[in-house]
């Protein structure tokens, strides 16, 4: 052991996050006294973010297998062929903890890691989503945040070179101590270019790429596995800093010697560094791996290898590359001005030996550094169910073409363009669809293909009942990609939830878990890649369950994409879908009432898949002019929403008399969409609907400058626009009539 | 039209600047490594692409005005040649002093991508040959710092020559504070050097190339460049 290293102590132990069981495990596993380096390891392995030690036996519940699915969760990220020899590599990860200490920085590296996870497969990015939740408005700290994140996820993206498409953001006070940043990136390989982590071969040598290793980041995996309290913010040292310069560096670069067949495996450095990627490589291998840090290239001078062991520096890469190409290799790297290192070579030991300084600082069994981490099958209680509120039983305190204009200026539902703007979105010439719709389109190389994107989920719902709401969240995904005309492929989760070893939390977790797994399968809809979040608290408070779902769709023919603008005057509206006018946990309910409550509205898989492949259907042979799903707002929301994209006004019938008028117009059942219809074309709407036993109840008919509610007060466009519009970017200048 | 597009490090939008190139003039450019000293043979046009050279850490283009390739394409630009500038590139172009003035941050300190209006002052430049005089085009915009700035000695030229070849305009062609979003002199969105061979622009012309963006309004000013070089040859 070196000299200059701390003993080890029960305290020690404790800071590395080790619970005294779990301390014992590791005894019992390598028979000594651990190092101080061989103790940091283990606390990188074994946290909760590396190690999914609470979440692992419930996630074996998803599915996550289909004809199209190339690669399943456990890689980089998930992949699957969209045809003609194309591969579609994509993945979520969240980047709260961070975001929340350092909001600028924290978006940032959250955009950069999940962008070199995609490429560490091979796969050039081409679009990224992000979905954010801030805390009230009100809050002395949101605008900071929502200025940094936003401002962050920009600065990475836009300089990086790939365009930000699509996303949410939400607010609700239950943020306030936990503000959530996920962040999702696609990418194209072709699919007998895949690269995995899996090292191959004694004795092949691993190489060291990309920017060089600092101090910052140490335990930043450690400190998104812990609550927050009053003292986090003295954490800001375990912030990375992101560079997107060196990424898109390293980005060229890889993908260049990838194209030249130098590479057997490829892992980037996320969390936890050198050390996760090393043991991956090794470990999915069946190999050993010895590490030289005397190799590794560093940004100071000094550094211990406890500290080079557990920096979350950006911008790194660990390879085992074809021994005959490395000087290739080099001189691709040196030519994009890169650190290039041997820092080490594979063993038949399976073992994970580190060298520092000529000394021995760490050796330990590769594979069971993470296979022998512990599992928890954390007690969990389901929450009473709530109350379905009946519509009946909800006055409403105003007239509903007074709610229309007061909701679409909430800081939920009004527009996101004040964020969008900030994003590069026409970067690489692709974006058939910006954002601002229910998918983003992409095309994909020079079409027709193309790609339908989004970021979903509610997260009132799941914590009314989380398994209602972790099926609403995927439904919402694979709605809003058949929306605009898309094939829904597969899914990746970004489960964000509080402490884990709550039981009520664990519930909460379990129970979205399920409902995902149960509408995924029902949709086939498959998992392929993800991530879990847990410990979102401060002082006690858990965030709502916030499980975001990212879904990727094929089109055959991006010219045939739906979008959910009126095209013009006197084209017939519609609705597809049952609606009984459910009120519970609906925005009407919570904004215009004041009261948050109630049961969430179920979703019926069936239908919503009968419902869904109509209207898909319906797109492709080119009967709808404009389709939008029914989501957050109800359906007089989505219809403000088709009239304020198309600058065209609609008259609106009555509301059929057997629903209160202000829950047909605002509850917010399931698996609709609205939908309009030239005239030449309404009647072959009808009988397709017909014919497939599909509710389908005529709305009105598009036209004029108002958006016209029979029996109520017309509202103008122009009006509505200035409203939806006003309020984020009145708000961020900080105008307290906004907040 | 054989086009050259170089490539620093920190550049990210030369693929679409090529593929726009290949659309309109059917010939795929050479693509140059700024640590190159020579253009190919026989180049017509130099296109210095978007991005974020080096990072922009420092003013933006300011390592790659004074990067190795840029000793070529001053000679080449001497010597008549033509040489385009778009975002970054346009940032380059001041920053090796091929053109005057700088960019500085936007006027509400944000990057902004969205579409815009641009009016064509005339049509008497080969960068504005595709278009008439006075039309109005949309492209969208993509920057943080993109607000033209000269001294007034500077402005007064490159007004009083015919030199401010592009001006943000409302969709009607009105040039109004409320349309110049990043708060350019004059709503200035671009302009060439005194010979009128070397020019920069803020927008992205090569996003609205084809239908799929929404606008071909780009194509203009690429078919205008080969309509040039042919009268030319």
């Amino acid at each position: 052991m070196k000299r200059n290293e701390p003993a080890i102590t029960p305290e020690l132990v404790a800071q590395h996050g080790l619970k005294p069981d779990e301390y014992d495990r590791l005894l019992k596993l390598i028979g000594r006294t651990p190092t101080f380096t061989e103790l940091g390891i283990f606390s990188a392995m074994w946290n909760e973010h590396c190690s999914y030690k609470s979440s692992k036996v419930h996630l074996r519940g998803l599915p996550t297998s289909a004809p199209w699915v190339i690669q399943g969760p456990g890689e980089n990220a998930g992949v699957i062929d969209i045809g003609d020899g194309l591969a579609c590599v994509f993945k979520m990860e969240s980047h709260n903890h961070p975001s929340f200490i350092e909001p600028y920085q924290g978006a940032t590296t959250g955009v950069g890691g999940i962008l070199r996870d995609v490429f560490t497969m091979g796969a050039r990015p081409i679009a990224c989503l992000d979905a954010l939740s801030f805390g009230d408005p009100k809050h002395p700290k949101t605008r900071h945040l929502v200025s940094g994140v936003v401002a962050g996820v920009g600065g990475y993206g836009n300089s990086f070179g790939v365009p930000t498409v699509g996303g949410q953001m939400r607010f609700h006070s239950r943020y306030d101590g936990n503000n959530l940043v996920n962040a999702m990136a696609v990418g194209l390989a072709e699919t007998d270019k895949i690269f995995y982590a899996a090292a191959s071969g004694v004795d092949m040598p691993i190489v060291y790429l990309g920017s060089k290793t600092g101090r910052d980041g140490i335990h930043g995996a450690s400190m998104a596995s812990a609550e927050f309290d009053e003292d986090s913010e003295g954490k800001r040292p375990t912030v990375q800093v992101g560079d997107p310069f060196s990424e898109k560096l390293l980005l060229e670069a890889c993908l260049e010697i990838m194209a030249k067949d130098c590479v057997i495996a490829i892992q980037d450095m996320g969390a936890a560094g050198l050390t996760c990627s090393a043991v991956e490589m090794g470990a999915k291998g069946d190999l050993g791996v010895d590490l030289d840090l005397d190799k590794v290239p560093c940004r100071e001078t000094g550094m211990s290898g406890y500290e080079m062991m557990l920096s979350e520096s950006q911008e790194r890469m660990l390879m085992v590359l074809k021994p005959e190409k490395e000087k290739e290799a080099e001189a691709i790297f040196r030519k994009w001005g890169l650190d290039f290192a041997v820092v080490g070579k594979t063993t038949p030991t399976k073992r994970f030996v580190v060298r520092h300084g000529g000394e021995v600082i760490a050796d330990l069994p590769i594979k069971e550094l993470g296979d022998e981490a512990p599992v928890y099958k954390r007690p969990f209680v389901e929450m009473p169910k709530r109350p379905v509120i009946e519509a009946e039983d909800v006055k409403p305190p105003m007239a509903n073409a007074d709610a229309l204009e007061k909701l679409i200026a909430t800081p939920d539902l009004c527009s996101k363009r004040w964020v969008w703007e900030q994003y590069d979105h026409v970067i690489l010439g692709n974006t058939v669809q910006r954002p601002g719709g229910d998918a983003a389109v992409v095309r994909v190389l020079d079409g027709p293909k193309a790609l339908a994107l989004t970021a979903d989920v509610t997260p009132r719902y799941c914590e009314a009942n989380p398994f209602e709401g972790g099926k609403q969240a995927v439904a919402e995904a694979w709605r809003n990609i058949t929306a605009v005309g898309g094939t829904p492929l597969a899914i990746t989760d970004n489960l964000n939830f509080g402490n884990p070893e709550k039981p009520e939390i664990m519930g909460q977790f379990v129970g979205c878990v399920r409902g995902i797994a149960a509408a995924c399968t029902a949709l086939d809809f498959p998992v392929v890649s993800g991530n879990v979040s847990l410990y979102n608290e401060t002082n006690g408070r858990g965030i709502l369950p916030t499980p975001t779902i990212g879904g990727v769709g094929i089109l055959a023919d991006f010219t045939k994409s739906a979008t959910l603008a009126f095209k013009g005057a006197g084209q017939a509206i519609f609705l597809i879908g049952e609606t009984v006018g459910w009120l519970g946990q609906s925005l009407y309910l919570r904004d215009i009432c004041g009261q948050e409550e109630g049961a969430p509205p179920p979703v019926d898989l069936v239908e919503e898949k009968e419902n869904g492949d109509l209207v898909r259907a319906m797109i492709k042979e080119g009967l709808l002019t404009a389709v939008h799903d029914v989501s957050d707002g109800g359906l007089l929301v989505a219809l403000a929403e088709m009239a304020m994209a198309g600058n065209i006004g609609a008259r609106i019938d009555l509301a059929p008399t057997d629903t209160p008028a202000h829950a047909y117009w605002f509850g917010e059942d399931q698996a609709r969409y609205v939908v309009t219809a030239s005239s030449a074309d309404i009647e072959k709407v009808v009988a397709r609907a017909k014919a497939a036993s599909i509710p389908l109840s005529p709305l009105g008919v598009t036209g004029g400058d108002a958006l016209a509610l029979a029996g109520e007060r017309a509202v103008p466009v122009a009006k509505l626009s200035e409203r939806h519009e006003g309020w984020l970017p009145g708000y961020m200048a900080g105008s307290s009539a906004a907040a | 039209m054989k086009s050259a597009v170089l490539v620093f490090p920190g550049i990210n939008r030369e693929r679409d600047m090529a593929r726009a190139l290949k659309l309109i003039s059917g010939q795929e450019p050479a693509m140059v490594w700024h640590a190159d000293t020579a253009l190919p043979a026989g180049t017509d046009l130099v296109v210095v692409p978007g991005g974020f050279s080096y990072g922009d850490y420092l003013r933006c283009g300011a390592i790659a005005g004074r990067a190795p390739i840029m000793d070529a394409v001053r000679k080449f630009a001497a010597d008549g040649g033509l040489v385009l500038g778009v975002c970054n590139g346009f940032q380059i172009l001041c920053e090796s002093g091929l053109l005057p003035g700088v960019l500085v941050r936007n006027a509400a300190l944000k990057f902004i991508c969205r579409d815009v209006y641009l009016k064509v002052e005339h049509s008497n430049s080969p960068f504005t040959r595709g278009y008439n005089a006075g039309q109005i085009i949309r492209v969208p915009v993509a920057h943080g710092e993109g607000n033209y700035i000269a001294d007034e000695e500077t402005i007064r030229r490159l007004e009083g020559e015919g030199r401010v070849l592009y001006r943000y305009a409302s969709p009607e062609g009105v040039v109004d504070p409320k349309w110049n979003f990043n708060g350019a002199t004059n709503a200035i969105c671009g302009i060439t050097n005194d010979r009128g061979n070397v020019f920069g622009m803020m927008p992205h012309p090569e996003n609205h190339v084809e239908a799929i963006m929404g606008r071909t309004d780009g194509r203009g000013l690429f078919s205008g460049l080969v309509e040039h070089l042919k009268q030319a040859a």
